[in-house]
């Protein structure tokens, strides 16, 4: 009697579990980095894509998501382990959020290899752009050297002949310098590599007012960029060599951390929060009433994300378990993105186009960036041709 | 022939700054025989009360004092509450605690300021630059941090060869045991000597805020490098952290301002670059183990 009462009980368990798990909300993992001096990046990025879900009200493109959100501290391993883990036994196939192109080195390669799918928020290092791109690897951000080709560029307009350039020696630091150079027409006087842990640059700013640029390129994001602007000030360099940066090193974060100091540096971006369509605006307005700040563009890209995701959910009926059937419908980009129109290049990184902003005191005497106008045009990445998916 | 000095200032500047962690650290590892791995959370907590002070009253001089009394507040009551339990125990327990203290202090620090960093100005009276002897133009500020960190050292070689309190710590370094049977309160020279470290490593934090960006896990990008000055000094001795300090900042600023110039004269450009920035970025390792294959006890051990 007890057999069969429990038999039976295990029966209706079964039954109802049944529908209960069709219903169960599809699961996306974000491995960001949200603790040390990049932690506000990665926030950032989440507090975007969870305010993406939140406007649809818990969903994505009509299917209800829920986002598993775990830190990784800016180390490779322990981004590695997260992944796996989320696929393992969470059973997640789509994952998003990592920060820093040495994190997503380590983890991406995993990702694609156990069938997962990974949409990029920001990290998009060369080595995956060219002969290595993948089919299920989406990048909504950037390719990182187009980051800087767009400061190349910026500086090549603004007429600049003698340019100093310094970044941190890893993979996008590097990218960084290799993009700059590509599009800048004039000398480069001197390569400096900072290290990712460096706090203090008195020696690099020693050396620059002695070889004498017209100009300083930087790449330094996060903290690093803080230290570094306010130090560029500090030494007295600001007056006397302007500067050239793209996005990462000047940031909403970064200008507020820094304030006078950041006056008349030259940016190139692919997304200001003064853009006026209406994607963006509402983006800004809901991202300001929510979480009391102005977003950053890592914000704009973790929101990008979330909408890139989904047009495709809408378009796979809130499925990702066919994975090529979800590919195809990332492809299609269908959505309205904060930066206007938004495509994908043929090795599913984004074509941009890039504009110049500059630091300035509004009538508020409040700093803000400032849009300029345009750098360069529905620009694709150097590595495209290379892939072949 | 400015372009030396300036970097030689430089070198000065950051030694001072890395002396006035190490000597905490080292008192406290030395003395008292505990791996304080949440010495960069003191640091960071000197900074974020500093910064929060300046940005409520918008004064400086109330926020030095501030940042060096919340340093060595909460300095005394970590011995007090935590590390006070793990004088009997092993290494392997006191780093695993004051790991843990790390993860503590940084995520306590995220609720109360959250992820972006704080703002800190420099106060006028230290803005700007002078010119030095008509050859070097020097940021006024990190004169001034050289001066602060150079009287800071004077204090301290005051405090601790020539008043009873300094003698008491020679001592208790050289011989614990005997000291202890002699009849000293122990505990107590334990409590106020953590409070004494903190509050250096506080000063510090205070210093690094209007120049470095005061943000959450600020301390354990430091921390390495105070270890190394440790090491290299001798653990244990103020005297050899100070010079150790001196040495690693000097050698890493020189090799960071001039090794690229030396291999550019040999290779091409981007490679000697590249190859430069790794090379320097070893450059305080090789000479820590350089120090370790010479001299194992470091420059100027305690324990002569």
């Amino acid at each position: 009697m007890k057999l069969k009462n429990s038999i039976s009980a295990a029966v209706l368990a079964f039954l109802v579990a049944g529908p209960a798990l069709a219903q169960q909300p599809l699961k996306i993992g974000m491995v960001t980095t949200l603790s040390g001096p990049g932690g506000y990046l990665g926030q950032d990025v989440r507090d975007a894509f969870n305010l993406a879900i939140e406007l649809e009200g818990g969903k994505l493109g009509g299917a209800p998501v829920q986002l598993l959100v775990e830190d990784d501290a800016l180390k490779p391993g322990q981004a590695k382990e997260i992944a796996e883990r989320f696929m393992k036994t969470e059973k997640i196939k789509l994952l998003t959020g990592i920060i820093f192109s040495n994190v997503a080195g380590a983890t991406v390669p995993d990702i694609l290899d156990n069938g997962g799918i990974y949409v990029s928020p920001n990290a998009g290092p060369s080595n995956f752009a060219g002969k290595e791109c993948h089919k299920n690897y989406f990048v909504v951000s950037w390719q990182n050297d187009t980051l800087h080709e767009s400061a190349g560029q910026n500086a090549t307009n603004l007429g600049y002949k003698k340019a100093m350039v310094l970044a941190p020696n890893y993979q996008a630091g590097k990218d960084a310098i290799a993009g700059f150079k590509r599009f800048f027409k004039g000398d480069v006087v001197g390569e400096i590599y900072t290290r990712l842990d460096q706090t203090d640059f008195a020696a690099e700013m020693a050396q620059i007012r002695a070889a004498k640029p017209e100009v300083v390129f930087q790449f330094h994001p996060g903290g690093l960029g803080i230290a570094f602007m306010r130090q560029y000030a500090q030494a007295g360099l600001l007056t006397e060599v302007p500067m050239v940066v793209a996005a990462p090193s000047l940031d909403a974060v970064i200008l507020k951390a820094i304030g006078d100091a950041a006056l008349g540096v030259n940016i190139s971006s692919h997304w200001n929060s003064d853009f006026d369509n209406a994607s963006s605006k509402k983006f800004v307005a809901e991202f300001q009433k929510k979480y009391n700040r102005m977003p950053t563009y890592y914000a704009s890209q973790g929101y990008d994300t979330a909408l890139a995701i989904a047009a495709a959910l809408k378009a796979t009926g809130g499925k990702v378990e066919d994975t090529n059937a979800f590919s195809a419908a990332m492809r299609k980009a269908d959505f309205q993105s904060v930066r206007g129109a938004f495509k994908f290049g043929p090795n599913q990184h984004p074509i941009n186009d890039w504009h110049a902003l500059k630091v300035e005191k509004g009538a508020d005497g409040q700093l803000g960036i400032v849009t300029k106008g345009k750098v360069l045009e529905a620009h694709s990445d150097f590595y495209a041709k290379s892939c072949k998916i | 022939m400015s372009l030396l000095m300036e970097q030689a200032l430089n070198g000065v500047q950051l030694g001072v700054t890395l002396f006035l962690l190490a000597a905490g650290l080292t008192l406290i590892f030395g003395i008292m025989g505990v791996i304080n791995l949440a010495h960069g959370s003191l640091y960071m907590i000197g900074a974020y009360a500093m910064a929060a002070v300046a940005a409520k009253t918008g004064s400086f001089l109330l926020a030095f004092p501030a940042g060096l009394a919340a340093a060595g507040i909460a300095g005394v009551l970590m011995e007090y509450l935590v590390v006070r339990r793990l004088y009997a125990r092993d290494h392997l327990d006191q780093v695993l605690a004051t790991f843990g203290l790390i993860l503590f202090f940084n995520q306590l620090t995220t609720i109360l300021f959250g992820r972006q960093p704080l703002f800190v100005e420099i106060p006028d009276f230290l803005e700007g630059s002078v010119m030095i002897g008509g050859i070097v133009r020097y940021p006024v500020y990190r004169l001034a941090m050289i001066a602060v960190g150079l009287a800071t050292a004077i204090g301290l070689y005051v405090l601790i060869a020539r008043t009873r309190l300094g003698m008491l710590i020679r001592a208790g370094a050289t011989n614990r045991e005997m000291v202890r049977a002699l009849g000293v309160d122990i505990r107590l020279l334990y409590t106020l000597l953590f409070g004494v470290g903190a509050m250096l490593a506080g000063l510090a934090g205070v210093m690094a805020g209007p120049i470095l960006s005061v943000q959450v896990g600020m301390g354990e990008q430091v921390l390495i490098l105070t270890f190394v000055v440790v090491v290299i000094g001798g653990i244990g001795s103020v005297r050899g952290a100070f010079i150790g300090a001196l040495a690693v900042g000097m050698v890493d600023t020189m090799l960071r301002a001039y090794l690229p110039g030396v291999l550019r004269q040999l290779m091409a450009g981007p490679d000697a670059d590249a190859l430069a920035a790794g090379l320097s970025a070893m450059g305080v390792y090789m000479l820590m183990a350089i120090v370790l294959l010479v001299k194992p006890q470091g420059l100027a051990p305690a324990h002569g």
